[in-house]
């Protein structure tokens, strides 16, 4: 037991400091390494706390693809020359940094006065129906449950991958002019009249070609 | 404070939550740490799933988390699409100098 709360107090620190990181530091691509350090040190969490499957999934998901796709594009567009522009404006002084403080501080104290003050409603738990059994695995008992009762919002989330995919192809793919491209239409519909061209030759004269 | 409980949990979530907001808020620098901090919120929102899921002894709740991490990760994708194809047309993606909307 103290062995998982200082695991706990570890992964958090972790997190929290590598969140600020993220949001801190004036090289883009240093936030997206913070970026994911906070979800390896917050996957590790999920881990601990009995979440195996999801865990895994964080790691795969968030950063196999989401951060090296992050890390892909700041490389790929020029940030370098945006460094040293820590929060500081040109044009208002500065003048937003308090106010998004204040707001971001009440934010904060509102969250944490319902942590505080929530109990929870009792027969709101005993109406809830997904038990998760000791005895079957974390990720036996999603699928368990994934394929079978939330198997409409299953496929729903595939399709918006699906949509996601295709936008994004769509926003980035450009048109060059001067690139010879294979067209099968056109190879396929192509008849044998535009394609042959009997000549008749005369004699001791050759054929002229107009290519 | 050494038993780990559901407010430890809870906590954590606001913690990152607020620290993404910051991020939203204070950022002059590019629209990519934007796209990261929404990531930390989302992030957040995550925890606090597992967390009740856990602790309630419910299932749905991770089931739900799986459904975030979906669209979380279509949201990515489409955010950074949008990005190059403005750093394409107009050459910079600093917060400041993005004013066609005048905002």
């Amino acid at each position: 037991m103290i062995a998982h709360s200082v695991f706990f107090y570890i992964f958090s620190l972790i997190a929290i400091v590598s969140a600020l990181m993220v949001t801190v530091s004036k090289n883009t691509v240093h936030s997206v390494f913070f970026l994911i350090l906070d979800f390896i040190s917050i996957s590790c969490l999920f881990i601990m706390i009995g979440a195996e499957f999801l865990g895994m999934i964080m790691l795969i998901v968030y950063v196999g693809a989401v951060a090296v796709l992050f890390l892909f594009v700041v490389m790929m567009l020029n940030v370098a020359e945006q460094k040293g522009q820590w929060f500081s404006s040109r044009w208002d002084g500065g003048t937003h940094i308090p106010i998004g403080l204040l707001v971001s501080l009440i934010i904060f104290f509102e969250l944490i006065i319902v942590i505080g003050g929530w109990k929870y409603k009792p027969d709101l738990l005993n109406s809830l129906s997904v038990n998760i059994s000791s005895d079957v695995t974390n990720t036996r008992s999603i699928g368990n449950v994934l394929y079978t009762d939330y198997i409409l919002l299953f496929q729903i989330s595939g399709m918006i991958l699906l949509v996601a995919m295709i936008g994004a192809i769509v926003l980035t793919f450009r048109e060059r002019a001067g690139v010879k491209r294979q067209s099968y239409v056109k190879q396929i519909s192509r008849e044998r009249d535009e394609g042959v061209d009997l000549v008749h030759v005369e004699k001791n004269k050759g054929v002229k070609i107009d290519a | 404070m050494l038993s780990i409980g559901l407010g430890h949990y809870l906590t954590l979530a606001a913690i990152i939550f607020t620290i993404g907001i910051v991020g939203i808020f204070l950022n002059r620098k590019n629209v990519i740490v934007i796209l990261m901090s929404i990531e930390l919120i989302l992030l957040a929102v995550n925890i606090n799933l597992v967390a009740f899921s856990i602790f309630i002894n419910d299932l749905s709740g991770q089931i739900f988390t799986l459904f975030i991490l979906t669209v979380a990760a279509a949201e990515a994708a489409i955010g950074l699409a949008i990005i190059v194809v403005y750093f394409r047309n107009s050459d910079t993606i600093r917060v400041e100098e993005i004013k066609n909307l005048k905002g």
